[in-house]
């Protein structure tokens, strides 16, 4: 197992970085998720580390040894595809054969490493078969298979589920986190999908335009979020975004309504308009008398609670609810935002400011 | 009967007309090459264009591989022909690779002076080729015929090869590489077999080719002990006359191996040249 550390790692195709100033520890044991939109870099990073593409600038270490010119063979990760690229003329057995036996370990070894790790993955009856003749999920297991059989110093994903449907691609999830800590292995995934990436992960990599946003854990990335995209990307429904405005009495007003009290942060000035958000599943409804007076524009019944568009002046908003209360298009209702539920950000910069 | 049935019994009878249509008039010469070749010389002029023979006879079949020199030509044929499609099979795997996996300086270049090498008829440059093999002793050799047809065909096998290639996924070899392979080990044991088909393709066109040429087995070679069939074809017309019959058998024998071959590799030549049509 292993610790892999990147300083201001930096990647350029000569059309602009795809990848600038990247700096990163992974720690020994750890299940880290780069998480962004597709082209933040995610894969671009996944890749550097694996060795497949050379860094512009910076440097990757793997235990403490600089690797940058180490060729992928020889840097002992394993790496799943979201192609599973599994190897189509070999049988399972041989797919999870190939590493071993390019490491020449003797026959016996070889074949007691592929059934104790098919074993285990469920696969024993499936190891004469080809690729081809395998489901989408049996193809999965295999290249989850062909890695784990290696024993490495650590796992790269890239994006492995998204070729499953939904169902199994919870049960994957689950799977995988399962063989993380019978295995305790180093591992990095790349997923553009923030459920993955929040139920998966010990840290999340949060990444957008080639560099790093926020690092941390899920739940403080989901509280805590260190600027508008990160916000944004976790959470579904995805948090609120509302234009307000600083009054001297620390009320933050839109449209002509309170939403909120706040202890303003040192340094704003009352009138500064800022940018709030707002957790859909942290807002409550009332009476329009005692909150603020939105109009229910949609409403979406979830099964859990319901998802109910709001609409304040132009600005429009998402709460998601339990209360059973009927709702129809249309209904004017009162707005609760309790306190300590507002995010404050700078609308330029897009830093949080609270 | 309903109309609809009526409709697609109608289409598939078309459709199928149109196909023997098409494959009638394709295999037509080959079928006239069969029926020349067993026309006894006596009826050869006498019957006009009857589609076959009132008598068939093996005679000019006889005469070719008895009295002729067509074996030899058939030997100096199959070893160019073979030696053509080993090398420029080889030579074009290790380039289309290079085009398809690798971003290089003067890639672009490369390739276009390839496919302008396409472009010119070959006979433009018999006379500078000539010069240029005669001091190096290689003309009136096989191995000059070889080192031409594998130059002219390597390009275009060479494109073939790409496009093969292009077919399989990166990510296979990459994860070869990640288990532990250098690139090539991963090109040899993980890429090579699944081009087989692209292979056997590229493999049989480059034989066809040099199979069938003249043109310069005609101008670089003049002595029969170098001459390759389709140059000895021509021994068949003398001053006064042209000996269909034999010429034809003949013609009939030199379509023998390149027929095996094809029957050969079919199956993975419909694979080969269908492979990255669609979505494996």
């Amino acid at each position: 197992m292993a610790t892999i550390t990147l300083s201001n790692l930096s990647k350029d195709y000569g059309g602009g970085p795809v990848l600038r100033g990247i700096d990163l520890e992974i720690r020994e044991g750890e299940f880290v998720a780069l998480m962004g939109p597709s082209g933040c870099g995610k894969s671009t990073l996944l890749r550097l580390i694996a060795g497949l593409e050379e860094p512009s600038g910076g440097e990757i270490r793997i235990d403490g040894r600089r690797v940058n010119e180490v060729a992928p063979k020889d840097r002992d990760l394993a790496m799943v595809f979201q192609s599973y690229a599994l190897y189509p003329h070999m049988t399972v057995r041989e797919n999870m054969s190939f590493a071993l036996k390019q490491r020449r370990l003797p026959q016996a070894e070889i074949t007691r490493a592929v059934e104790g790790a098919a074993a285990k993955l469920g696969l024993t009856n499936l190891l004469e078969r080809k690729p081809k003749a395998l489901s989408g999920g049996q193809r999965q297991r295999v290249a989850m298979g062909r890695a784990i059989v290696r024993n490495p110093k650590a796992f790269l994903f890239d994006e492995p589920l998204s070729n499953l449907d939904a169902r199994l691609r919870e049960q994957m999830r689950y799977e995988i986190r399962k063989l993380h800590r019978e295995l305790g292995a180093t591992s990095v995934y790349v997923t553009h999908d923030q459920v993955e990436a929040m139920t998966m992960a010990d840290r999340i990599v949060a990444l957008n335009d080639g560099a790093i946003q926020q690092v941390g854990a899920p739940q403080e990335l989901y509280d805590q979020p260190a600027n508008l995209f990160v916000a944004g990307f976790l959470g579904s429904p995805p948090m609120n975004f509302v234009d307000a405005t600083l009054a001297p009495d620390g009320a933050l007003v839109a449209e002509g309504q309170t939403l909120a009290r706040v202890s303003p942060p040192a340094g704003l000035a009352a009138g500064t308009t800022l940018t709030l958000g707002l957790r859909p599943e942290r807002l409550a409804l009332t009476d329009p008398t005692k909150g603020s007076a939105v109009r229910v524009d949609v409403v979406e019944t979830t099964g859990t609670g319901r998802v109910v568009h709001l609409a304040l002046g132009p600005q429009r908003l998402k709460l998601f609810t339990m209360d059973p209360r009927p709702l129809a298009p249309g209904d004017v209702v009162g707005l609760v935002v309790p306190p300590g539920a507002p995010l404050l950000f700078d609308p330029v910069s897009g830093a949080r400011l609270s | 009967m309903n109309k609809t049935a009526t409709h697609i019994i109608g289409a598939r009878l078309l459709h199928a007309l149109a196909l023997a249509a098409f494959v009638a008039f394709a295999l037509f010469p080959l079928f006239w090459l069969l029926k020349v070749s067993l026309t006894p010389d006596d009826l050869m002029y006498g019957e006009g264009v009857r589609l076959w023979p009132s008598r068939v006879t093996l005679d000019h079949y006889g005469s070719v591989l008895r009295h002729s020199q067509f074996p030899l030509f058939f030997r100096n044929s199959l070893i160019v022909s073979a030696a053509t499609g080993l090398l420029a099979t080889a030579a074009a795997s290790a380039a289309g690779y290079a085009f398809s996996r690798f971003r290089f300086r003067g890639k672009a270049w490369v390739m276009g002076v390839m496919l302008v090498s396409q472009m010119f008829p070959l006979v433009i440059i018999v006379a500078p080729i000539f010069r240029l093999l005669s001091p190096l002793g290689l003309t009136n050799s096989l191995s000059g015929l070889v080192v031409v047809y594998t130059a002219f065909n390597t390009p275009f096998a060479a494109f073939l090869m790409q496009s093969f290639f292009e077919a399989i996924p990166k990510d296979l070899e990459e994860a070869a590489m990640m288990d532990g392979a250098t690139r090539f080990q991963a090109l040899r044991r993980v890429i090579l077999p699944l081009t087989l088909p692209g292979l056997a393709a590229t493999g049989g066109f480059v034989f066809t080719a040099a199979w069938s040429e003249l043109l310069f087995s005609l101008m670089l070679n003049s002595s029969a002990a170098v001459s390759t069939f389709p140059a000895g074809l021509l021994g068949f017309v003398s001053k006064f006359s042209v000996d269909f019959g034999q010429m034809m058998a003949a013609g009939v024998l030199a379509l023998l191996p390149v027929g095996a071959f094809f029957l050969l590799i079919q199956r993975y030549l419909v694979q080969g040249l269908t492979a990255g049509a669609v979505k494996g």
